[in-house]
């Protein structure tokens, strides 16, 4: 009952979608609740960027409960994991549809929870949960962040509907819209896992492969580069955040191309190239590319999610995450292994796949901006992303391994969509000027992805059952760890904030609890010396009685 | 002249003597009391019309003449929320102990005290005058401290003792103040008094009237560093005791700043209001931490309290009227979460034998999957989750620390601000690290030959109204936030 139900709501809010990008741009709002302050409304906002996004979310989402059916077909938890995955859509369509930044914040920080409560899908298993905690603690330290900010722009612009706020960035003082979007800025590197909070997104793969499809990959984690594109206003109002924007994605998008390219888990494989890819948007919205951005966001929604689905699919058939344990599945999984050939195109940015027309734009983009740095970043990313994709396609896929079956076609058809979707979309995109291939930065980064697949080919024909990854010797570890970030701020972080949490229960218990029992035990001892005066006499009691009264009399009259 | 207020106290104050009176039909006297209470109330909140500036359904005779002592009581936006809370929390309470098994040892006894209590809640929250105020504010906790002795656990009599010990010498500084106040204006109505707005004392009189009166309340708050009677209390309280200790009693402090000390002490109030920020977001970080090194969920859950009161002093200190909606809102939000929470815990007890952590074991979803759920729920709401009722009262105050009132110092609102975030943060860690501990995980092996109970049918009447009032005031704050924005609105404007 829970699959049809699940499915029909999805679809129905799919279509809502569709229409309301038919329709013009409007805007609805109600005051919510007045608060003593600036007013929370309640509203629609709906205009292009927004209903774009809006229908890519739901038809992902529409996707994944299908695809969901399948997957999750032995689980007894699949209602309350279908119920979870609808919660987490109609979060994010807060997100996206919201005319207020209130309400966008709580849409923000309910997709947040959906995604602890599915991260810990399996609570039974200790890594599950604590990558739960991890990922929610993580992101709402960012989202802090993201309050606050939103305090800084609703107080200065007087009002927190975004229609507002964008008005008033010419009016409000260079340092508050620095001081809003850097905090912003905060929220979004947490929510889209950039360095330095980007170490929960690779744990948070202990989630079924569905989720990580849907939020781990086309929708929650992008949020922060939407909500950048539809603050846009501010941002470039605010030069000084978009720099530091882009040193954050450059550094994400080649710390986490190298720790993809020597990770052994198909999903952590596929977590750290999300980060990377998310690095590609924020680095486009760095150089003014917002087109650019939100055509790389919907095309690596599609292909990702593809990717993820048919990670799923391979790790369901062979019941393992790593790729050691895979190998040679072309032959016995033909349509995953084709359907996952178009994802993995996409990566890697190879035509005619959505990912090659938007990945280019966003690099040529880059070069109009004359933002060298920036440039060479993507160009890097380009090469690096090519060979991580070439070395997990033939780990996966290809080489000697187990002997498995196909998935049932509940599953393989969402995975057949989303690969027609893939290698078509970046046609859709010929419409717009900004995102036609350009000769140079077409030609550059083709050759440089083209290096990385060749090397990567190469060395792995050496021995088809060894890992290419094992060439780089000690470097191995150092980019699987993350460059050690996780280990430091498991060092530092929490053991500290848990010494801190010890002291704190010792000293409330041993010095603020006994000087107040001590003040119990004083009071007895004075006890002790007032007893002496309940002798049981009656008259004594009567005459102290009248002696008070008499006391209590004249103080009323001399008080007066 | 109106009989509502009166009919407020006069009914369970009739339920009291009438089941001190009955034995076997005390529960069935307590559960008609509080229920014509609660309806009571609701007719209250539904009578008041919120637009108009004032108090409204007023009674004021006078009481004790020579002293200009006056039995005033009446309701506005600020105290509705509060009365209706009682009211609800002192019915539900009165069901969960009616039900099957639960009933406490001495039932006569147990129901009039708890009906005692509720007379006083209800009345320190009606109340116009300062003494009658105070003589409410005193009601309540005997009958409490009984509640903690009598029915309470194995370390009940130093809690108890602690309990009314502190609280009194609490009181005695609140009394001090509010006899400085009618020295200096001769006159103890409230209403008057936050006419007055301070006129006719001298700022120095101000400040050490309302370091009184602030510091009286702020036991009960409890404020940190004042906080230490409050986790010995819960633990060994009753069930129905931690749900009005928590939900109702704690609020009577805040509730008082609101009403008492901010109009009345209007110079005071600005020049203590920092000093009150401060100690409550040292509360909030304060009590995470301590949290997160708890065993038992009792304390986890008497310190959270600590915690989410630091937001509300966080609100009241800015002295704005974002900060007094935030406070208004946070308590209610609180009232329902942590009543919930106590209730949670309360069947955890009855059903694993233990409050500890270690105890429980874990797995408590596969073995009582709803309790646990509701406990998620229930958990997930305290640490401020959006669309649920804790999350718009702690942002408000930290809005309202992003912009206090003006001549305070804004500086040293932002770091308030930026602590309670952290704060926030970290409430949200020990809450998960619970869950984990807790409703996740795996269970022992003989947990499942004992064979748990989920939740029964008389547990679920008693909980469900507050799951109900925990999404609803969260998806729909204006519930709550409309009549006290309107009356916070005349407040501060008419000072």
């Amino acid at each position: 009952m829970t699959a049809p139900l699940a499915i029909l709501g999805t679809a129905i809010s799919a279509a809502g979608a569709v229409v309301l990008a038919l329709l013009e741009s409007f805007e609805t709002r109600a005051t919510l609740t007045p608060t003593g302050t600036i007013p929370i409304t309640i509203g629609l906002r709906v205009d292009d960027l927004s209903s774009t996004v809006a229908v890519m979310v739901t038809l992902i989402a529409l996707a994944i409960q299908v695809y969901s059916v399948g997957y999750m077909k032995h689980d007894v938890r699949y209602p309350t994991f279908a119920t979870l995955v609808g919660l987490f859509t109609l979060a994010m369509l807060t997100v996206v549809l919201a005319a207020d930044l209130l309400m966008l914040y709580v849409g923000w920080e309910i997709m947040g929870v959906c995604s602890y409560f599915l991260i810990g899908h399996h609570w039974e298993k200790p890594s599950a949960t604590a990558a739960a905690i991890k990922s929610f603690l993580m992101t709402r330290f960012g989202d802090v962040g993201f309050l606050f900010g939103i305090f800084v722009l609703g107080v200065g612009a007087g009002s927190f509907r975004i229609t507002d706020v964008i008005a008033a960035v010419p009016t409000m003082s260079s340092g508050t819209v620095l001081t809003g979007a850097l905090l912003l800025l905060v929220g979004v590197v947490g929510k889209a896992a950039q360095f330095p909070l980007h170490s929960w997104l690779p744990d948070a793969m202990a989630g079924p492969a569905p989720v990580s499809a849907l939020i781990h990959a086309a929708t929650m984690v992008a949020a922060g580069a939407y909500v950048v594109a539809l603050l846009y206003p501010v941002f470039l109002a605010a030069p000084l955040a978009l720099d530091v924007l882009a040193v954050i994605a450059v550094v994400s998008m080649i710390g986490s191309a190298l720790a993809a390219l020597v990770t052994d888990d198909l999903k952590r494989v596929l977590a750290y190239s999300t980060i990377s890819q998310l690095s590609v948007m924020f680095a486009a919205l760095a150089v003014g590319g917002r087109t650019q951005a939100i055509s790389h966001l919907l095309s690596h929604a599609v292909f990702k999610a593809l990717l993820f689905l048919c990670a799923g699919a391979v790790i369901i058939a062979v019941g393992s995450n790593l790729m050691s344990e895979m190998g040679g599945l072309r032959r016995r999984m033909s349509l995953s292994f084709l359907t996952m050939t178009v994802g993995f195109a996409a990566l890697a940015g190879i035509p005619p796949t959505a990912g090659f027309f938007s990945k280019d734009a966003v690099v040529a983009s880059a070069e109009h901006a004359h933002n060298w740095f920036v440039f060479a970043g993507l160009l890097l990313t380009a090469g690096l992303t090519a060979a991580y994709t070439t070395r997990a396609w033939l780990r996966t896929f290809f080489g000697p391994g187990p002997d498995v079956r196909e998935v049932s076609k509940l599953m393989t058809v969402p995975l057949a969509s989303l690969a027609v979707v893939a290698l078509g979309l970046g046609f859709v995109g010929l419409w717009f000027d900004e995102l036609r291939p350009e000769l140079i930065s077409t030609v550059l980064s083709l050759a440089i992805a083209g290096i990385g697949v060749v090397a990567v080919f190469l060395i792995w024909r050496r021995d088809p059952a060894k890992d290419p990854a094992d060439s780089i010797g000690r470097l191995r570890g150092v980019f699987g760890s993350a460059f050690g970030t996780d280990t430091l701020y498991e060092r530092t972080v929490a053991r500290g904030v848990m010494r801190l949490a010890d002291e704190v229960a010792r000293v409330d218990d041993s010095v603020v609890g006994r000087s107040v029992r001590g003040t119990g035990s004083g009071a007895r001892a004075l006890g002790g010396l007032l007893r002496l005066t309940q002798n049981g006499n009656p008259q004594y009691y009567v005459t102290a009685v009248l002696a008070s009264v008499v006391l209590i009399a004249v103080g009323v009259v001399v008080m007066r | 002249m109106s009989v509502l207020p009166i009919l407020l106290l006069a009914v369970p104050l009739a339920g009291c003597l009438a089941a001190l009176a009955t034995h076997r039909t005390a529960t069935a006297v307590g559960l008609v009391t509080t229920g014509i209470t609660f309806v009571l109330a609701v007719v209250t909140a539904f009578s008041v019309d919120y637009v108009r500036p004032g108090t409204h359904l007023i009674t004021d005779v006078p009481w004790i003449p020579p002293l200009g002592i006056r039995f005033h009581l009446g309701v506005d936006g600020v105290s509705v929320p509060l009365v209706v809370l009682t009211a609800l929390l002192c019915f539900l309470s009165m069901i969960y102990g009616a039900r099957r098994g639960g009933t406490p040892d001495r039932p006569h006894a147990f129901v009039s005290l708890l009906l005692l209590t509720e007379v006083g809640m209800l009345g320190t929250f009606v109340a116009l005058d300062l003494l009658l105020f105070f003589v409410f504010f005193e009601v309540v906790l005997i009958p409490m401290y009984a509640l903690i002795a009598g029915w309470g656990g194995a370390q009940r009599g130093p809690a108890a003792r602690q309990f009314i010990l502190y609280t009194l010498l609490g009181s005695g500084v609140l009394l001090v103040g509010l006899l400085v106040v009618y020295l200096h204006t001769s006159t103890l109505d409230i209403v008057a008094l936050a006419e007055l707005g301070g006129t006719g004392m001298s700022h120095t009189v101000q400040v050490a009237a309302f370091v009184l009166v602030a510091g009286g309340l702020a036991v009960k708050v409890p404020m940190w560093p004042l906080h230490t009677w409050l986790p010995d209390a819960h633990s060994e309280a009753p069930t129905v005791g931690s749900v009005l200790l928590a939900g109702v009693l704690l609020k009577m402090g805040t509730y008082g700043l609101i009403r008492i000390a901010l109009p009345i002490l209007p110079d005071g109030a600005r020049a203590v209001a920092p000093f009150l920020g401060a100690l409550g977001v040292i509360g909030i970080v304060y009590a995470a931490l301590a949290c997160l090194a708890q065993r038992n969920l009792k304390r986890l859950i008497a310190f959270s309290s600590v915690g989410h009161m630091g937001f509300v002093l966080l609100g009241i200190s800015t002295l704005t009227a974002a900060g007094i909606n935030a406070a208004l809102f946070a308590n209610i939000a609180h009232g329902l979460i942590t009543g919930l929470l106590f209730f949670l815990v309360g069947g955890m007890a009855e059903r694993f034998g233990s409050t500890d952590m270690d105890k429980i074991g874990g797995g408590t979803l596969t073995l009582a999957p709803r309790l646990s759920v509701l406990l998620v729920i229930a958990a997930v709401a305290s640490f401020g989750l959006p669309g649920l009722a804790g999350f718009w009262g702690e942002m408000l105050a930290m809005l309202a620390a992003f912009d206090p009132a003006p001549g305070l110092n804004r500086p040293l609102y932002l770091v308030f601000m930026v602590v309670a975030g952290i704060g926030a943060v970290l409430t949200a860690a020990y809450f998960l690290v619970m869950l984990r501990r807790v409703a996740q995980g795996t269970f022992a092996a003989w947990r499942k030959d004992q064979g748990v109970l989920d939740v029964t049918r008389a547990e679920s009447l008693a909980w469900s109204p507050l799951v109900v009032l925990v999404f609803v005031v969260g998806i729909w704050p204006g519930l709550v936030l409309a009549p006290t924005a309107e009356a916070v609105g005349f407040y501060l404007g008419g000072r």
